[in-house]
């Protein structure tokens, strides 16, 4: 890749996280007096306590790389669907059907060897996951059903399939607060640090991967073909219906890697109303990693640090956590709105593009693919 | 009865329109350079050159979709300027596009009212007043043309009528025609200059915008010819000839026509039997077609675009199932076999939509250059692609097809549409080939890319390739099939000899179906 290449792939990403900054600075200053008195300096001391809480140890950054692993995950899941010309939504529900999956399964071998016990307990997260990112590529196949309204709809359902599950069948005898049983040996080993879990190595793994298969294989070749016109792809004598269901049961397994990783290496049961947002998180990673999965990794490991020094800064500038979700909303509000921050630094867009935001964009009276 | 209101004729000394040293900059491209164009009242003014030679960006400051750096425009002798296309109209220029900005399901009277509606009283539209008007201005030409019907029921030719109309309702005494007989039959072509020629008889200008030679000599007054961006020539019918305007245009000497030579047809390669295919919305619009194609012939299928023949070309190359019938390709059966597999059987498919099915206009040359081979060797092993062998693949096609292309790996649609054609007449010609589809392989080239193309169809055919063209181009069904088959409303209603054919005979079949011929209009195909 040429420098002026990457210039320009990084400039709008890295722009929007400036204007978020800058943001979330004003909103600071602007709230300030509800803390201590009206304060300027406080996003200074916010930002520098949020670096630190990042970065400052070791054990900040097995923190950072931790909370980042199910954020890059579901950011592949997401980002693979961009490629093919998908906008998967659905990476939430996916997230929380491997995680149920892989807490139901661990806590039926948590007796067993871990040797047995955790690839049993990942499998069954990873083929849940897969299996219910598949269900919106085949209604997007076989009956044209748009996978944005399919994915949010599954959402919901494994929302509600999860709260049953857990206050019912799975619902762990003598626990004081509706849970999964403990997944015991299923549990993933410690590697570093205090919580530097075995899943950290997955997504670390999944980068290059996905990365090789997007970019250097055959199949990589037909994804990235279909999404960039599925009719030129039939043309090529592609399936795209195939292609379609098979990027939206990989997405789905990514995100149900992340679910099964969250549970496994850092819960070790699944509560009732387990609340969490990588699903959802996943869609700012992949567009503010453009799609592509080396971005992806960057994009979560940011998002990962936010979240990770996001308490340090409240103990010590007393800014909410909640501001980190204001930056991320913020980031993504400005991915969407690209015009805008090139207008705001007077940038021009390249002559060709074909990317990520068109498949957000794009109308939804597409024609069912052939 | 006279059309109302015909511009004021001015002395034939003052130019209707005057442009003077208009020059355009785009980033990179000169697109205009100090062009001077002058259009005297009641003449018809062609504007010749290839593609990209700055007729649209003139047009376009002429019309006030463009401002130019430089240059001034004059109407009548006083200088104006045009701001915007509302401007533009208020002064009296009118632009009739090659694609029709017309609202199918409006009635006629309504599209042309469109956004110029007559108002009664605060906001009522006034149609009665309007609708007598219009009339007046149709009648005045004897038209017979329904003001309530939807403009998406009439032929190509009545929508075109329905433009100018709307242009006349609107006052223009300028009227620019950009691309005019690109949809047309030979028979509408004949009648729309015949209202040309009516309309420069009353006073008005014609801009008359086309690349077809031998139209140009037939109905201008005098030809402006451009190439990158300057006027090279202005010439009077009477004292040119297709080569030489030709040459102007393109800049070196061009031969017109391809000399296609003997052809010696082989056995069958293609036989199509009974073949009926459905369009998207499962209409039936391929009935029971019936032909074949021999090794070393070229086989023309002419026809009105929209008659069947995307639907046949596609149930031919593997993209629509055809709902009955027999595909046979060198006596094997192939009906309903997918794109793959007739790729693999040495058949080639140029689709009339480059944009949207021959590349992937966001990849490098590299990735189109293998688009239907990109999963074997030597492009792939197994699943693992070889970009070393791709880009050599690309640089040797680039080469040998002559792509104009800063790079291997120049996205596809930074090309323009002559090179674009080439990048996939190079992925499909550049192996040994039983069948070749080419579906509208010239559409929107210049002159020098379809001698190119043209060309290569011609060796192809030489070296013993079955070749179907499919062309709404009459000229160039004309020049290179050895057979011709003329589809008219998903019926081929005729199979005759290529190098006797008329334009005239294949032009009435076209548009008639030759019921004057055969009074059942389907005429038995020829096997």
């Amino acid at each position: 890749m040429t420098l002026k290449r990457a210039v320009r792939l990084l400039s709008i990403p890295v722009l929007a996280i400036f204007l978020a900054l800058v943001v979330g600075a004003v909103l600071m200053i602007l709230s300030s007096p509800l803390i201590n008195g009206l304060d300027p300096g406080l996003p200074l001391s916010a930002y520098a306590a949020l670096v630190s809480g990042a970065f400052g140890s070791p054990d900040a950054l097995v923190q950072t790389v931790v909370s980042a692993t199910p954020l890059i995950l579901a950011g592949l899941a997401v980002g693979i669907g961009f490629k093919a010309g998908l906008f998967n939504i659905g990476g939430q529900g996916q997230f929380l059907v491997g995680a149920v999956a892989a807490a139901a399964v661990g806590a039926a071998v948590s007796t067993a060897g871990g040797v047995v016990a955790i690839p049993l307990a990942l499998l069954a997260g990873v083929v849940a996951g897969a299996a219910y990112g598949f269900i919106p590529g085949f209604l997007k196949a076989y009956t044209g059903a748009h996978e944005v309204v399919t994915t949010i709809m599954l959402n919901y359902v494994a929302i509600q399939m999860v709260g049953y599950l857990i206050t019912g069948p799975l619902r762990a005898q003598g626990a004081t607060f509706a849970r999964s049983p403990s997944v015991g040996n299923a549990a993933l080993p410690v590697l570093f640090g205090s919580n530097g879990h075995l899943g950290v190595l997955f997504a670390v793994i999944a980068v290059p991967i996905a990365w090789w298969l997007l970019f250097r294989t055959t199949i990589g070749f037909e994804v990235r073909t279909v999404g960039a016109s599925p009719d030129a792809a039939r043309y090529a004598g592609m399936r795209p219906r195939l292609v379609m269901m098979l990027t939206l049961a990989v997405g789905g397994l990514l995100a149900g890697l992340a679910g099964a990783g969250e549970i496994l290496g850092i819960s070790g049961y699944m509560p009732a109303g387990y609340s969490t947002n990588v699903g959802f998180d996943g869609i700012t990673v992949a567009l503010l990693g453009r799609a592509n999965p080396i971005g992806i990794l960057l994009s979560g490991l940011l998002l990962g640090a936010m979240r990770a020094g996001s308490n340090l800064m409240q103990i010590q500038a007393g800014v909410p956590v909640q501001v980190i979700d204001v930056l991320q909303g913020v980031i993504l509000f400005f991915l969407a709105a690209e015009l805008l921050v090139r207008r705001i630094f007077r940038i021009r867009a390249a002559r060709v593009q074909v990317d990520e935001l068109q498949t957000v964009t794009r109308s939804y009276s597409s024609q069912t693919p052939k | 009865m006279e059309p109302p209101d015909p511009p004021t004729i001015t002395p034939a000394s003052t130019p209707a329109l005057e442009m003077r040293g208009i020059t355009k900059r785009y980033p990179g491209v000169l697109a205009n350079d100090a062009i001077d164009l002058e259009v005297r009242p009641g003449e018809i003014h062609a504007l010749l050159g290839e593609n990209g030679a700055g007729k649209s960006t003139l047009m376009n400051i002429l019309y006030g979709l463009a401002v130019p750096d430089d240059g001034q425009i004059l109407l009548d002798g006083t200088p104006v300027e045009m701001r915007s296309p509302a401007e533009a109209i208020a002064y009296g220029i009118s632009m009739v596009h090659q694609h029709f900005m017309l609202v199918p399901v409006l009635s006629v009277a309504d599209n042309i009212l469109l956004g110029d509606e007559p108002v009664a009283g605060l906001f009522f539209l006034d149609r009665r007043r309007a609708h007598a008007r219009l009339r007046e201005l149709a009648g005045g030409f004897g038209w017979d043309l329904d003001l309530d019907a939807p403009v998406g029921s009439l032929s190509v030719g009545w929508q075109q009528r329905v433009e100018i109309l709307k242009a006349l309702y609107r006052n223009a005494s300028i009227l620019v025609l950009d691309e005019p007989t690109a949809v047309l039959t030979p028979q509408e072509t004949q009648e729309i200059f015949a209202v040309l020629r009516r309309l420069t008889g009353e006073g008005y200008s014609v801009i008359f915008i086309s690349h077809k030679l031998y139209e140009v000599l037939e109905i201008a007054d005098r030809i402006t010819v451009i190439r990158r961006g300057r006027v090279v020539g202005q010439r009077v019918p009477a004292e040119t000839d297709e080569d030489d305007l030709a040459e102007l245009m393109v800049g070196r000497e061009v031969q017109l026509t391809v000399d296609r030579g003997e052809s010696h047809p082989g056995a069958p390669a293609l036989v199509v039997e009974s073949l009926r295919a459905a369009d998207d919305r499962g209409h039936e619009v391929v009935h029971e077609v019936s032909f074949e194609v021999r090794a070393g012939e070229i086989f023309g299928i002419a026809g009105v675009a929209g008659n069947g023949q995307d639907e046949l070309v596609e149930a031919l190359a593997g993209l629509r199932a055809p709902t009955a019938g027999r595909v046979r390709l060198e006596g094997r059966d192939v009906t309903g076999h997918s794109a793959r597999d007739l790729h693999q059987r040495n058949v080639a498919y140029v689709p009339a939509d480059r944009h949207r099915f021959g590349l992937v206009l966001s990849y490098p040359l590299t990735d189109n250059l293998v688009l239907t081979d990109y999963y074997h060797a030597p492009f792939a092993r197994g699943i693992v692609r070889d970009d070393g062998a791709i880009t050599r693949h690309a640089a040797t096609a680039i080469e040998r097809f002559d792509v104009r292309t800063p790079s291997t790996t120049a996205i596809a649609a930074t090309l323009s549409g002559g090179n674009q054609q080439k990048v996939v007449v190079a992925r499909e010609l550049d192996r040994e080939l039983r069948l070749l589809i080419l579906d509208q392989p010239t559409r929107g080239l210049d002159v020098g890319s379809i001698e190119f193309i043209h060309r290569q169809a011609i060796a192809k055919r030489d070296a013993g390739t079955a070749i179907l063209l499919v062309s709404a181009e009459l000229d160039e069904i004309l020049e290179l099939s050895d057979r011709i088959g003329v589809m008219y409303r998903g019926r081929l209603v005729a199979i005759v000899d290529g190098p006797s054919a008329s334009r005239e005979e294949i032009g009435l079949l076209m548009a008639t179906g030759g019921r004057e011929v055969t009074p059942t209009g389907s005429a038995s195909p020829v096997a």
